[in-house]
C-alpha cells in the first residue's frame, strides 16, 4: 500500500465533515428565511441559540441536564435495534418507570437518602422493564410487532398516568384546596437526586454510566453478544444454540429498563420533586421517547457516541427555547426547525458516506454503499411472526 | 469473528464521531459568524440591567397551549393585552405552546434571570417547579395560575377562576332551554379548571330541573378533537339537546352542536364565533381583574403572598350573552337570579 | 339496560366508529404501499397535519370542501415526493428521517395556523349523502349508508387497493420490491420508480387523510391529528400489509372508540374509570392481534436502503 501524499488523504475526510455540516447550515437557512418572515433577527436567533445551549455555565448545566433522558433512551434504543427490534415506546417506558418510582416514594418509610434513593430508581427501572417486556414477549412469543404493541403501549401509559395521578397518587393538599391538579405531593426529600453543581444534580452522570455500561454489556458480555446475533441473524444465532425468544425478551426489557430510569431521573431530578401531568406523554418527558431515537441513530447505535450525540442534540432543543425566548417566535417555529436539522443531517448521510469512498482512502476498506448486516447502523428491517 | 467486528466497529466508531464533531464544528461557525448579535441584551444569561432609570414594566407569560387557542391560552394573554394597553409602558414576553413541565421550568427561570418583574406561569402544571425557583429570584414576582397555593413565599401570587360559579348559571340555563331534559357535557380529563366547571354546571341543572339528565362524558385528552366531535355525537344519540364543554379540543363538540340544531355553553372564552347559531352564552375569563391588583400590589412593595379568585362578583368572570341567540326572557331572568344569588352568597355551587 | 341500547344509540355508535376510522384507514392504506415495498414512513401523521391545515385553509379561503380536500391531497403529495427523496434517493435512515418529517410537520402546521388564521375559524363540512336505497335499510341503513362522500371513497380504496396490490403489474412489482429488491431489480424492475412511487402514493394519502379530518370536523387546532399517524402505521402491522386487514384494524379501532364514548356518555362507564376506559382501543387492538396469531411475514426488505451492485 503506498502512501498517497497528505492532502489527498486528508481531502475526503474534510468533505466527509463539511457534508453534515452543510447540511445543518441548509436546515438554519431555511429556518432563517422563516425567521425573516417572522420579523426576527436570524442572526439574534441563532446567536442566542447557541449562547443558550453551550454559551454559559448555566447553559451548559441545561444542555446536560436536557440530554440526560436522550441519553438513556438512546442507549436503551441500540441495545434493542441490536436485536433487530425497533422500539418506539420510550414515551410509555419513561411513564411507567416515573410512576413506578414515584409510588414507591410514596410508600417506602422515610428512611436516609442512601436507601431510599437506590430504591425509588430501581422502580423506575423495573417499572420501565416490564412496560418493555411486554411487547418484547408479544412480539417474541406471539408475533405481534413492536411498533404495533409499542405505540399502543404509549396510549395506553398515558391514561394509566392521568388515572393514578388523579386518583390514588393526588396531593391530599389539592383535594383539600379543591384545585385537583394531577400531581402528587412533594416527594419524600431523600428521593432528591443529590446536586452536583448548583441545579446540576448526579442525572447526567448516571447516564453516561449507563451509557458506558451498556457498552461493556453489548461488547464485552456473552449477553450483549447473543442480542447481537440474534439482530445479525435470527436463524443463525438459533443454529447457534442461542434461545432467539428469550434474547429478544431481554433486549426489550432492558431497553424498557433504560426508558424506565429517564422518567424516575426526570421525577427526581425535576425542580419540582412531584409527578405531575397535563394529560400526555409530551407534557412529561419532552418527547425524549422519540428525541432519544434520534440521539440514537446520530450516535451510530453506538453506546459511547451516543453520549455525544444526545449532549449536542440537548444543545439543539435546549438552544431553540433560547431562541424561542430572545427572538419571540411561536414555540412552534423551533419544533419545525428542530425536524428540518434532523431531516437534514440524516439524509445527507449517505453523501458523506458516498462521498469518502469515492475518495477511497485506505481506512474505508469496505465500499460505502453497502450495507452489511454487521454494521447495524441502519434501522434493522423489523421482523414478522417468530416462527419456531 | 473478530477481525471483521473490529473492523467495522472500527468504522462505526468514526461513522458517528465524524457526524457529531461536524455538528459540533457547525455551531462554532455560527457562533463565530454571529458574536455580535449577542449583545442585543435579550438572551437568558444578561445580567439584570432594566431596573436601573428604565420604568417599562416587563411582563412575561409562560403558559402550555398556543397564544390564540380560543380557550385557557388566550384568555391570559387577552388579559396581558388590556393590562398593556391600561398602563402603556409594558413590554410583553410569550413563550406559549409550552406543555413540556420542564421547558416551561427552563422558560420561567431564563424570564427571571433576564431581569423580568412579573412572570406569569399559566399553568397548574408549573406549580412545583415555580416552588423551587421562586426562592431564587426574590426581587421578580411570580404569578401562578390556575392554583390557589402561593408556598408561603413572599413573591408568589397565585389566581384562580371559580369556574363553577359561571358553570352553575349555565346549568340553569341548559335546564331550563332543554325540551328532552337530557343534557351533555364533553370534557377532557377530570381535573383541575375542567373538573370545577363541570360540577358547578351539574348542580345548577339539576337546581333547575331536578328531572334533568346531565351526562357528562370525560374523553380522556386534552388535544383530541375529533374524539370530543364523536363525544359530542354520541350524547345526541342519548338524546340530548344542550351541550357544553370545556378545554381547547371542544371545538369539535361545537361544531357537532353546530351542524344538529343542539344548543352550547361555552367556558374559558367566548365561543360564540364557533357557532353564531347555537352558541347561546360563555363564561369569560377576564383574568385583567386580578393582575390589575397583581401590579397595583407591586408598585407598593408587595410581592406576592396573596391568592386571587376570580368570580362573578369581582368581574372576573363575565356571562357574555350571544346577542345572535334569541333567549327567552324567562331563561335570562333565572340566569340573572343565579348570578345574583351566587354573588351574594346565598346560592351555593357546591363546592 | 334494553332501554338505553334503542336503535338511535346502536346505530349512531356504529356510524360513529365508521368516522373515527376514517383518516385512519386512509393514511393506513397509503403507509401499507409504501412499506409493502420496504419503505417505513413514521413521518405520516406530520404529513397528516400538513395536509390538514392546507386543507382547512383552502376551505376558509375557497368555501369549497372539496377544493380542500384536493388542496390538503397535493400537499401530501409533494410531502411524498419529499419523503420519497429521502428516504429512496438520499437513503436516509428510515426511522429518523421520519421522526424529522413528523417534528417538522408538527410545529409547521402549527406555525402557519398561528400567523395565517389565529383564532379558530370554524369551516363547512362535508355534506352527508345518503345512498339510495341502502341508506333506508334498517339499521344498517343509518350504520353505514349516511355518510360523506369522504367516507365512501375511503372504504372504496379498499378493493382497489387489493386489486391493485394482487392484480396488477405495479402491485406485482411493489411486492417484489418489498420482498427481494436484488432479485427485482435483476429482472429489471426499477426498485427506485416503484418505491417512489409507493412512498408517494403514501404522503398524497396521508395528506389526504388530514385533509379530510380537518374539514370534517370542520376546524383546525395544533396537533389536530393527536398522533393519529402514529396509530395509522401501527394499523398497518395489524393489517399484515394488506388491505382487507389495514381497514379491519382502523374499524376496530374507531370501533372501540366509539363504544367507550357511548358508554361513558350513558353513563354505564363511571367518571373515575374514563382514563382506564379510554386504554380500550389500544389494549383491544393489541390483543386481537395476540388471538388472531399473525401469520404473514412482513416485506422482508422493509427499512433497507436499496443499492445496485451490493
Amino acid at each position: 500500500m503506498t502512501r498517497r501524499p497528505l492532502f489527498a488523504r486528508v481531502r475526503p475526510r474534510l468533505q466527509g465533515y463539511l457534508v453534515p455540516i452543510g447540511a445543518i447550515a441548509a436546515a438554519l437557512l431555511i429556518g432563517a428565511v422563516i425567521l425573516l418572515q417572522l420579523d426576527a433577527s436570524p442572526f439574534e436567533a441563532f446567536g442566542a441559540m447557541v449562547d443558550g445551549a453551550f454559551g454559559s455555565a448555566n447553559a451548559l448545566m441545561n444542555t446536560a441536564l436536557k440530554a440526560t433522558p436522550l441519553l438513556f433512551v438512546g442507549v436503551g434504543i441500540t441495545i434493542a435495534f441490536r436485536a433487530n427490534v425497533i422500539n418506539i415506546g420510550g414515551e410509555g417506558q419513561m411513564v411507567a418507570g416515573a410512576l413506578l418510582g414515584t409510588t414507591t416514594a410514596l410508600v417506602i418509610p422515610q428512611w436516609p437518602a442512601l436507601v431510599v434513593l437506590p430504591i425509588v430508581l430501581l422502580a423506575g427501572v423495573a417499572g420501565g422493564a416490564i412496560w418493555g417486556a411486554i411487547p418484547g414477549a408479544l412480539k417474541a412469543y406471539y408475533g405481534v410487532n413492536e411498533i404495533l404493541s409499542t405505540i399502543m403501549l404509549n396510549v395506553v401509559a398515558v391514561q394509566l398516568m392521568n388515572f393514578l395521578l388523579r386518583g390514588p397518587l393526588i396531593d391530599p393538599a389539592e383535594i383539600e384546596r379543591g384545585t385537583r391538579i394531577p400531581q402528587t405531593e412533594r416527594l419524600m426529600d431523600a428521593a432528591d437526586l443529590p446536586q452536583v453543581f448548583g441545579r446540576l444534580h448526579i442525572g447526567p452522570l448516571l447516564a453516561v454510566l449507563m451509557a458506558v455500561a451498556a457498552y461493556f454489556l453489548m461488547w464485552r458480555t456473552p449477553i450483549g453478544y447473543r442480542i447481537r446475533a440474534v439482530g445479525l441473524s435470527r436463524d443463525g444465532a438459533r443454529y447457534a444454540g442461542i434461545r432467539v425468544r428469550r434474547t429478544i425478551v431481554l433486549a426489550m426489557t432492558l431497553s424498557g429498563a433504560l426508558c424506565g430510569l429517564a422518567g424516575a431521573v426526570l421525577v427526581f431530578g425535576s425542580e419540582s420533586h412531584r409527578m405531575v401531568t397535563d394529560g400526555s406523554t409530551v407534557g412529561f418527558t419532552g418527547s425524549a421517547g422519540f428525541n432519544g431515537i434520534v440521539a440514537a441513530l446520530f450516535g451510530g447505535l453506538h453506546a459511547l457516541w451516543t453520549i455525544p450525540a444526545s449532549f449536542l442534540f440537548g444543545g439543539l432543543l435546549v438552544g431553540g427555547l433560547a431562541m424561542q425566548r430572545a427572538v419571540q417566535v411561536p414555540s412552534a417555529l423551533i419544533l419545525a426547525l428542530n425536524g428540518l436539522v434532523v431531516v437534514f443531517v440524516v439524509s445527507s448521510d449517505r453523501l458523506r458516506r458516498r462521498m469518502l469512498a469515492s475518495g477511497s482512502t485506505d481506512d474505508d476498506a469496505l465500499p460505502a454503499t453497502s450495507d452489511p448486516p454487521a454494521q447495524g447502523a441502519s434501522p434493522p428491517h423489523p421482523p414478522g411472526a417468530v416462527d419456531e | 469473528m473478530r477481525p471483521y467486528a473490529n473492523d467495522t466497529r472500527e468504522r462505526e466508531m468514526k461513522r458517528p464521531r465524524y457526524r457529531w464533531m461536524a455538528l459540533f464544528a457547525a455551531l462554532l461557525l455560527v457562533v463565530a459568524a454571529c458574536g455580535d448579535g449577542d449583545d442585543t441584551g435579550s438572551d437568558d444569561t444578561s445580567s439584570d440591567d432594566t431596573t436601573s432609570g428604565d420604568d417599562t414594566f416587563r411582563i412575561a407569560i409562560v403558559a402550555p397551549s398556543a397564544s390564540n387557542d380560543l380557550a385557557f391560552t388566550q384568555s391570559i394573554v387577552d388579559a396581558v393585552d388590556v393590562i398593556a394597553d391600561e398602563m402603556g409602558n409594558v413590554d410583553v414576553q410569550i413563550t406559549d405552546g409550552t406543555f413540556v413541565v420542564e421547558d416551561a421550568a427552563a422558560a420561567i427561570r431564563g424570564y427571571a434571570e433576564d431581569g423580568v418583574d412579573l412572570v406569569i406561569a399559566h399553568g397548574s402544571q408549573y406549580g412545583g417547579s415555580l416552588e423551587e425557583i421562586a426562592p431564587d429570584f426574590p426581587d421578580t414576582v411570580f404569578a401562578w395560575g390556575t392554583a390557589a397555593d402561593t408556598f408561603g413565599l413572599s413573591n408568589v401570587f397565585s389566581y384562580e377562576a371559580a369556574s363553577d360559579e359561571g358553570g352553575y348559571v349555565m346549568g340553569v340555563m341548559a335546564a331550563a332551554l332543554s325540551e328532552s331534559g337530557i343534557i351533555g357535557v364533553v370534557g377532557p380529563i377530570e381535573v383541575g379548571d375542567a373538573k370545577l366547571y363541570v360540577d358547578g354546571f351539574h348542580v345548577g341543572a339539576l337546581a333547575e330541573d331536578s328531572a334533568a339528565t346531565v351526562n357528562i362524558n370525560y374523553t380522556g385528552s386534552f388535544s383530541d378533537v375529533a374524539l370530543a366531535s364523536e363525544a359530542a355525537q354520541s350524547h345526541l344519540a342519548a338524546g340530548a339537546d344542550v351541550l357544553t364543554g370545556t378545554a381547547q379540543m371542544v371545538v369539535g363538540a361545537v361544531g357537532v352542536a353546530d351542524e344538529n340544531g343542539l344548543l352550547w355553553f361555552g367556558t374559558q372564552a367566548n365561543q360564540t364565533s364557533l357557532a353564531p347559531d347555537i352558541v347561546v352564552a360563555s363564561q369569560v375569563y377576564h383574568w385583567e381583574v386580578v393582575l390589575r391588583d397583581i401590579i397595583a400590589k407591586i408598585e407598593d412593595g408587595v410581592l406576592g403572598g396573596e391568592i386571587y379568585e376570580i368570580n362573578l362578583a369581582n368581574d372576573g368572570l363575565v356571562i357574555e350573552f350571544n346577542d345572535g341567540f334569541t333567549l327567552p326572557a324567562d331563561v335570562r331572568a333565572k340566569a340573572d337570579a343565579a348570578i345574583a344569588g351566587i354573588e351574594s352568597g346565598s346560592i351555593s355551587t357546591g363546592s | 339496560m334494553s332501554d338505553i341500547f334503542t336503535r338511535t344509540v346502536i346505530i349512531a355508535m356504529v356510524a360513529s366508529g365508521v368516522r373515527l376510522a376514517v383518516p385512519l384507514l386512509i393514511a393506513s392504506l397509503g403507509e401499507m404501499y409504501g412499506q409493502r415495498s420496504g419503505v417505513l414512513n413514521l413521518g405520516v401523521d406530520g404529513i397528516m397535519l400538513l395536509g390538514a391545515f392546507s386543507g382547512y385553509y383552502a376551505v376558509l379561503q375557497s368555501g369549497t370542501v372539496w377544493y380542500g380536500l384536493f388542496v390538503g391531497t397535493i400537499v401530501g403529495l409533494l410531502l411524498g415526493i419529499a419523503s420519497a427523496v429521502i428516504a429512496v434517493t438520499l437513503k436516509a435512515e428510515q426511522g429518523i428521517s421520519g421522526i424529522g418529517v413528523y417534528l417538522f410537520g408538527l410545529g409547521m402546521s402549527d406555525l402557519l395556523f398561528q400567523k395565517l388564521v389565529g383564532t379558530p375559524v370554524p369551516i363547512t363540512s362535508f355534506p352527508k349523502v345518503a345512498i339510495p336505497l341502502l341508506s333506508d335499510v334498517p339499521l344498517l341503513g343509518g350504520m353505514l349508508f349516511r355518510h360523506s362522500l369522504v367516507v365512501y371513497l375511503a372504504f372504496a380504496a379498499v378493493p382497489l387497493s387489493m386489486f391493485v396490490l394482487n392484480r396488477t403489474t405495479f402491485g406485482l412489482n411493489i411486492r417484489a420490491v418489498g420482498q427481494n429488491p436484488e432479485s427485482a431489480d435483476s429482472l429489471g424492475v426499477s426498485v427506485t420508480r416503484v418505491r417512489y412511487a409507493t412512498v408517494i402514493i403514501g404522503g398524497t394519502l396521508a395528506g389526504t387523510a388530514g385533509a379530510a379530518l380537518a374539514i370534517d370536523l370542520g376546524i383546525f387546532q395544533q396537533n389536530l391529528t393527536n398522533a393519529a399517524g402514529f396509530i395509522a402505521i401501527a394499523l398497518v402491522y395489524f393489517g399484515a400489509w394488506r388491505p382487507l386487514g389495514v381497514m379491519a384494524g382502523a374499524l376496530l379501532y374507531g370501533f372501540v372508540n366509539a363504544v367507550v364514548l357511548q358508554l361513558k356518555t350513558l353513563g354505564i362507564i363511571p367518571l373515575s374509570w374514563s382514563d382506564i376506559a379510554a386504554m380500550a382501543p389500544a389494549v383491544v387492538t393489541i390483543l386481537a392481534l395476540v388471538v388472531v396469531a399473525q401469520r404473514f411475514q412482513p416485506p422482508a426488505a422493509l427499512t433497507k436502503p436499496f443499492s445496485r451492485g451490493t
